[in-house]
């Protein structure tokens, strides 16, 4: 019989590791059933590179289809994650003995616009970290209103706040449908449900961001990140975690490797203390234990090469601007953050270009602009400065499949000698 | 002007007709019904874009009401084989959907093109058309849809 295993403090462990000058990397990696997922930690603990372990959740979990993920895992039929409600706390917790040690922190990654089952379940397991939010897991991977999302959300965050040891708890604000969201706006997003976290009790959150086009933009975006969560989360521990780009990834294994590596030295220029990596295999299926790990590695070796910076970028197109507007806004249209985030998506404060869930005003464009930038075509009736360009003409689909393509093609080319 | 079109469906100022677009139950892909909504707009079209994840109720109850000129499923994330099937088998039970023209698209299969195959077990459920797409060949698929809808609508109605 083993009960829950005593996890580390997340928050102190990235401390540590950044303190140490060490980018520390994570996976995205889940499997159905429990020797596998087992083997995958394990495999990740002694890649022999600062790592912290992941459990990705299957998708019929993530919509709370508990019922499926039985019969699944009952036919031993495989699964796009680990479906942890379904395996339970105490087999959960099995799995996880002799894994996490005080070096290996494991965080969950589910997707869930209602999670509180999948937190009673890891908590229950020994978990402590996991990730998400009331309008990043609603508004790009559900139809359930943002007001249902959020009353769930306000419960699973007590659930984390009230356990006895200090739970950690990632804002997935920094992805927004993977690409062509600009800056300001995944900013924005990710510090609100920061400070939506904090509202509800948690001491230790993590801010993010995702990869987009241009490497000075997105230096600039993380600059811009850091110094809001100063500005917003003193008094709670607090770090930030870059996604390696999560919109199409390049085919080739040669271009999927130079845009990990680029996400790397990105990570550690701008002072980024955790990057969760892609894959080789990402453009084209579930990648396997040995593609995660050497995925890993390959983003070890880019940070360990790069000169570590400081947050200041060296240019500034308004980023910060922006999204400190859009924050401000957004938390003076209501007396809490739990009622001012649906709220503003109805007013179209906020309001994520091309997202097509009926919460979303949708009225907003983005381009990738001639240099390669992210750039808004259309603000829609979001209060960004003037100065920012607004199209009336509507875009083709043409147009948009190349800006969606952009990062491919961009990887794919050959390197000139 | 591609050959064999009718002129007034490739320019955009012909009948304009409407569209229902949408997902199936399990899929939260949402970059292809986008891309798709404006592909049919361009093609001078009104499009009811019901979005991600769709439950098999919703989709009949908003097809009964609106009685579209076409219906279009879109999924990509390979369970498409399993649930497009649950999907016509309901359209195609209501008295009211059942002649409508429905047609399901996207990376069907979760191993690519080796599915193919199983296009026609779609097509025995009632699809009025299967536009399965390969990595790489969106714009092949949406090429292929794009003739089979000015064929389709030019008859008369």
């Amino acid at each position: 019989m083993t009960g829950p295993v005593r996890h580390p403090p997340f928050g102190r462990f990235v401390a540590a590791g950044h303190q140490a000058g060490r980018l520390l990397v994570q996976p995205r990696m889940g499997f159905a059933g429990v020797r596998v997922m087992r083997d995958g930690l394990l495999a990740v603990r002694a890649s022999g590179v600062p790592a912290i372990g992941t459990v990705t959740l299957d998708s019929y979990t993530r919509v709370g289809q508990f019922d499926e993920a039985a019969r699944a895992v009952a036919r031993g039929l495989d699964l796009n994650g680990f479906p942890i409600v379904t395996h339970g706390a105490d087999r959960t917790a099995r799995m996880l003995h002799g894994v996490v040690a005080d070096d290996f922190p494991v965080q969950v990654r589910h997707g869930s616009a209602q999670p509180e089952r999948i937190f009673r379940t890891m908590l229950a397991a020994g978990l402590t970290a996991t990730e998400g939010g009331p309008v990043s897991y609603c508004l790009p991977y559900s139809r359930i209103p943002l007001r249902t999302a959020t009353a769930s959300w306000t419960r699973a965050t007590r659930l984390l706040a009230e356990h006895p040891d200090e739970c950690h708890l990632e804002s997935f604000g920094g992805c927004m449908l993977g690409q062509l969201c600009p800056p300001s706006l995944l900013i924005a997003i990710s510090v609100l449900e920061c400070l939506f976290f904090v509202e509800h009790g948690m001491r230790s959150v993590s801010a993010s961001y995702a990869q987009q086009t241009h490497p000075q933009q997105d230096a600039e975006a993380l600059g811009a990140l850091r110094r809001l969560c100063a500005e917003h989360l003193s008094g709670v521990d607090w770090h930030v975690v870059l996604y390696t780009y999560m919109g199409l990834f390049p085919r080739t294994p040669e271009g999927a490797k130079r845009l990990l590596r680029e996400s790397a030295r990105l990570a550690v220029r701008t002072g980024t203390e955790r990057m969760i990596v892609k894959t080789v295999a990402e453009a084209h299926r579930i990648p396997t234990i040995e593609e995660n790990v050497q995925a890993l590695r390959i983003a070890h070796e880019a940070a360990a090469s790069e000169p570590a910076g400081t947050s200041e970028s060296e240019m500034d197109t308004g980023i910060h601007e922006q999204a400190s507007a859009l924050v401000g806004e957004v938390l003076g249209c209501a007396p809490t953050v739990a009622r001012a985030l649906p709220l503003a998506f109805e007013k179209g404060l906020l309001d994520v270009p091309y997202c097509l869930h009926p919460d979303n005003d949708n009225r907003t464009r983005s381009v990738v602009g001639p240099d390669g930038r992210l750039e808004w075509w259309n603000t829609g009736r979001m209060p960004l400065p003037a100065a920012v360009r607004v199209h009336r003409e509507p875009l083709s689909h043409r147009r948009l499949l190349d800006d969606l393509d952009y990062q491919r093609r961009r990887f794919d080319q050959p390197v000139p000698a | 002007m591609t050959p064999g079109l009718a002129p007034e469906l490739t320019t955009g100022t012909g009948p304009r007709r409407r569209f229902v677009l949408s997902s199936v139950p399990s899929d939260a892909h949402m970059w292809n019904l986008v891309v798709l909504q404006l592909f049919i707009e361009e093609m001078g079209h009104e499009v009811i874009n019901l979005g991600v994840c769709v439950p098999v109720d919703l989709l009949v109850d908003r097809c009964r009401a609106e009685q579209p000129d076409c219906v279009v499923i879109s999924t990509v994330n390979g369970h498409g084989y399993i649930d497009g099937v649950g999907v016509i088998d309901a359209l195609r039970a209501d008295p009211a959907c059942a002649d409508l023209l429905v047609v399901i698209g996207g990376a069907l299969g979760v191993v690519g093109d080796r599915n193919t195959g199983l296009a026609g077990d779609l097509l025995d459920h009632g699809y009025d058309a299967v536009f399965p797409v390969a990595a790489g060949q969106t714009g092949e698929a949406m090429g292929r849809f794009r003739e089979f809808v000015a064929e389709r609508m030019r008859l008369p109605v």
